[in-house]
């Protein structure tokens, strides 16, 4: 048995460049519970964070009893990280779940039966459709439900009520990934896969904390570290995370200042003529106008800006530069941070320049945070259209038009789709007065807090939150519907390197909880939308004639599903898209070719000025005649909206911890999990905290221009002048509501997004911080992290390691199968990853 | 030769552009996104009176006063509330910057005749900024122009978040 909390990594298994990374099967079970007691495991993946590792659920009486990861599949090769070991199945199995509806009666929410709540739901709908038309409705749903469930939510919100406003929490964690994707390639589409590590001579990771968000897909690298040769490794990051400490550069920019540093490591790889002069002749365009917007970003100038060394900004690029194979990975670092779209598209153009993209060890992760929020992106329940279709093309519009049967004109697509934060505004104003929230917590999530809670709280806002707790957005809501989760329903799931698993439904959900899709279907059947020839628009019997149908949606597009099938994906790996007459196995990674979804016909997106999000329109971008070439697009470095000044002082960031996900709804409810990362907490380095008189554990006051939290002080070694706030501490677990302590990180989080992804911008706002209490003992921060106590803290204060004790014990098989490789592992039957 | 004119108009123009930015930015500095572009255009347009200035004087400035009234362009004097004032706000700076950007053609086809290398890198400098300028305003516009004018409250009063 291995403390997994203690070891969030668990044991190495070191392989060599071009090896197959080693099978470890991580198994999990509920205390008391042996193997021998489980009455069936039923296949699933992982829905913890975008990494998808794929499971099997133990299963005993009824109720899910434990995790144990599959060999046999190619995204984790048996593994499973401390979320999934103990908050998978302990997330969904508290006795705090909601069993039966609720609406709001006098002010309070009371119970109901599913007649009453949908009458009232709509009741509202139907009157607002008529007194007020589509655009009173908005949606605003996650990155955590299954494909089936948002497809469905786009056909009701694009063909059935024919509104614009429908976005989802994908906004504020993917959002940039899927806009750099379109604007350097045409279409959204993964380029690279995680078997990249496994071949690769440098890593770049850019805003990206693997070792904490992506636990598992971090022990791969781990393990090639630990390998005969390791791969070189380069970090931007503010913070001095695991991943910081095992970077051969590590570049702790300042926050907000990303671009300047990505033009100068362009512009070193022109200066140095690193670049692949044929690849970039003939397989893209826009080379003369990058080199012009990077001419003056000499390591110098970003030096100065970045406030990192120029030599490191040099040595990064000669890493970049000279090193055979390059996998980059990029996330909220970049995603949620000034410039997101200008910088995350850098990081393309750097493998463009030196043709490192679809061959072994050349790739580029544009990760995403939530498990599902790949779907969300395919299936159009965000600012996307249903099989990255061009909101800009008409003949796209009229091919969703015939699938389903409706009227053309019904699929607003007058201009893209309205963006999160933008639909908020509208609820404020008034304009959207109904507004349906699905499996997420914006009351927790979204930027500037106080904000939020207003708008919530709109009298004549009529709100539907479907969740599985009663969360602090639930709280605020006209009607709750309880929703049944992961492993009480079935439907799949797709991951950040593009593979599609199935998860299959293991056991029975609490009281009348009903999945999602049920209750989108049940809300499409009651307001009667129908086909051109009046039939039900949505005549889906259950999940799978929904991933049915989402297949012919696909059909064609780069996201083809139409080779995969629930039958092939019970008992063997996950299947990479595109699966289809041309990959009947799926595809381990897109463009080996050189050529890019650029042609105009079949495009996502016909791209943007990086700067200010203007369109380009479909007639600039066919002047182009870009025909399968790549684009080089780029940005000048501007400064972040709100700086440091006399009044607020320092740069404020938030960020991730690797024990819980999002609002904690889940891993709130995992006592080891719980006990690791008990409580908020911020960050300030050893420098900061002397001058400002703060010791470990102090209470402090973090306060910006929108509010404040007050929380205890980890003395980490994060860059000085920057503070850290991890931002999944609301309030559920206390009132509900912030009262006179304030936790929640985006207390302080400023209202604005990038211009082309409309991503909100958490990582830059500028604070004060001020003692209020002297400490009670050391701050609740895991001590495993990021957030480890700064060895050069004055004075310090004995902080207990983090461990699991006995609830945080986990099995690990080592070698308990030969690794799976593609493409044999897809497809095959009667492999149940049982060592 | 009425060059000095048009260059001295073009001066001017872009200088009360700037202003109209600003005037935006702060009027609708609920709409974060109109905020903060507004005011990294109107440094553009600074930006654009600045390099253009030493050409103006180059040329000599008009004292004549005899260019037509209606090639002056007016800024806005003040701006509105609500949906439809932001529509109305971004479509006043889209006719004033239209109103740039062509005068940049104007300027241009100018330069061309005069073989006036340093008039035309000025120009190449700065009319392609004019124009995204435009492509934004329309974006946006285009993205506000359903919710204000079809679901919004038509009167500002009833916008919750009017000042
Ligand atoms: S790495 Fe992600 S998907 Fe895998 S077990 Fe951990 S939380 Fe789940």
């Amino acid at each position: 048995m291995v403390d997994r909390i203690a070891d969030i990594w668990g044991t190495r298994t070191p392989y060599p460049k071009d090896g197959l990374w080693p099978v470890r099967v991580d198994q999990a079970l509920q205390e008391g519970v042996t193997e021998a007691d489980v009455d069936r495991w039923v296949q699933s993946a992982c829905v913890l964070c975008s990494n998808g590792c794929a499971c099997d659920i133990a299963v005993k009486d009824g109720a899910m009893v434990g995790i144990r990861g599959r060999a046999g599949d190619l995204v984790n090769h048996g593994r499973m990280g401390p979320k999934g070991l103990f908050a998978s199945w302990q997330g969904v199995s508290s006795g705090e779940r909601l069993q039966r509806p609720l609406i709001r009666e006098h002010g309070r929410l009371v119970e109901c039966d599913w007649d009453t709540a949908m009458d009232r739901i709509t009741e509202r709908s139907r009157q607002l459709l008529h007194d007020r038309g589509p655009l009173s409705h908005g949606f605003y749903t996650s990155g955590q439900l299954f494909l089936e469930e948002y497809y469905a939510l786009a056909v009701i919100g694009k063909a059935g009520i024919g509104t614009p406003h429908m976005d989802g929490n994908t906004r504020l964690c993917t959002a940039t990934a899927a806009a750099a994707l379109k604007e350097s390639f045409g279409a959204d589409g993964q380029p690279g896969d995680y078997t990249d590590i496994d071949s690769c001579d440098a890593i770049f990771l850019y805003g990206h904390n693997m070792a904490e968000t992506q636990t598992v897909l971090w022990s791969r690298v781990l393990d090639r570290i630990a390998g005969p040769d390791r791969p070189r490794l380069v970090c931007v990051d503010p913070r001095d995370t695991e991943v910081a400490r095992y970077a051969d550069v590590h570049l702790a920019v300042r926050p907000g200042t990303n671009l300047a540093l990505m033009n100068a490591l362009v512009r070193e790889i022109l200066a140095n003529g690193w670049l692949d002069e044929a690849y970039v002749r003939d397989h893209t365009l826009g080379l003369d106008e990058l080199r012009a917007t990077v001419e003056p970003w000499t390591a110098e100038a970003a030096a100065a800006i970045c406030d990192v060394p120029a030599a490191d900004i040099r040595e990064a690029a000669r890493i970049f530069g000279t090193s055979g194979r390059v996998l980059s990975t990029v996330l909220q670092g970049f995603y949620q941070s000034a410039q997101a779209t200008a910088s995350s598209c850098q990081v393309n153009n750097l493998h463009l320049l030196r043709g490192l993209l679809g061959r072994p060890g050349c790739g580029i992760l544009q990760m995403n945070g939530q498990p599902t929020a790949q779907n969300n992106r395919e299936c159009g329940a965000d600012g996307d259209l249903p099989g990255f279709r061009n909101w800009e093309n008409p003949e796209h519009i009229d091919e969703l038009a015939r699938l389903w049967n409706v009227d053309p004109l019904t699929i607003p697509h007058w201009s893209p789709p309205t963006h999160a934060m933008q639909i908020f505004r509208y609820a404020e104003q008034g304009s959207i007065e109904f507004l349906w929230i699905s499996a997420t917590n914006p009351a927790v999530s979204m930027p500037d807090l106080p904000r939020i809670r207003n708008i919530l709280a709109t009298p004549g806002l009529f709100l539907v939150v479907q969740d599985l707790y009663l969360t602090e957005t639930a709280l605020a809501a006209d009607v709750v519907l309880p929703a049944a989760g992961w492993g009480e329903k079935t439907g799949t799931f797709t991951n950040v390197n593009r593979t599609v698993h199935l998860s299959d439904k293991a056991v029975e959900p609490p009281g009348e909880a009903r999945s999602d899709l049920e209750i989108f279907l049940d809300y499409a059947r009651r307001m009667e939308f129908t086909t051109l020839e009046g039939g039900p628009l949505l005549s889906w019997a259950g999940p799978e004639d929904g991933f049915e149908a989402w297949k012919e949606c696909s059909r064609g597009r780069p996201c083809d599903y139409t080779g995969v099938s629930y039958e092939r994906l019970r008992g063997g790996s996950g299947i990479p898209w595109p699966c289809n007459d041309e990959n009947p196995d799926g595809r381990v990674r897109l463009y080996g070719d050189g050529v890019f979804p650029t042609d105009p016909e079949y495009c996502e997106s016909y791209g943007h000025d990086l700067l200010t999000g203007a369109t380009v329109g479909p007639e600039a971008f066919r002047a182009r005649a870009p025909s399968g070439r790549a684009i080089l697009k780029a940005a000048d470095y501007h400064p972040p909206h709100e700086e440091p000044d006399r009044e607020y002082p320092l740069r404020y960031t938030t960020g991730r911890t690797a024990y819980h996900f999002h609002t904690r709804t889940k891993t709130g409810r995992s006592r080891p999990l719980t006990r690791a990362a008990p409580s908020a907490w911020v960050e300030l380095s050893p420098h900061d905290a002397g001058r400002l008189g703060i010791g470990e554990g102090d209470l402090v006051r973090v306060t910006s221009r929108r509010g404040r939290i007050e929380v205890p002080a980890r003395i980490s070694d994060i860059r000085s002048g920057t503070i850290f706030a991890p931002f999944h501490y609301g309030y559920w677990d206390r009132d509900g509501s912030p009262g006179e302590q304030p936790t929640a990180a985006n207390e302080l989080t400023i209202t604005e997004w990038d211009p082309v992804s409309k991503q909100p911008v958490f990582k830059n706002a500028a604070v004060k911080v001020e003692k209020i209490g002297d400490a009670t003992g050391p701050a609740p921060a895991p001590s495993t992290t990021a957030s480890r106590p700064s060895a050069a803290a004055a004075g310090p204060r004995s902080v207990q390691p983090t461990a699991g004790g006995r609830q945080g014990q986990a099995t690990e098989w080592v070698g308990a199968a030969p690794p799976p490789r593609f493409p044999e592992a897809i497809g095959r039957s009667g492999q149940d990853g049982r060592p | 030769m009425s060059l000095n004119i048009y260059l001295g108009m073009l001066h001017q123009a872009e200088q009360t552009l700037a202003e109209s930015f600003r005037q935006v930015a702060e009027g609708h500095a609920a709409e974060p996104d109109v905020h903060h572009l507004c005011h990294a255009l109107a440094q553009q347009c600074d930006e654009h009176s600045r390099v253009l200035l030493p050409v103006v004087q180059r040329y000599g400035e008009d004292r004549s006063d005899g260019e037509p009234e209606r090639l002056h362009a007016e800024g806005l004097s003040t701006t509105r509330q609500g949906p439809v004032g932001l529509l109305r706000d971004l479509q006043d700076l889209y006719l004033l910057a239209s109103f740039v950007d062509v005068t940049w053609t104007m300027v241009k086809q100018a330069g061309s005749a005069l073989r006036d290398r340093g008039l035309l890198d000025v120009v190449t400098r700065c009319d392609g900024e004019t124009a995204t300028q435009l492509r934004w305003l329309q974006t946006r516009m285009k993205q506000a122009a359903p919710q204000a004018l079809v679901a919004a409250c038509a009167s500002p009063a009833a916008d919750r978040a009017a000042p």
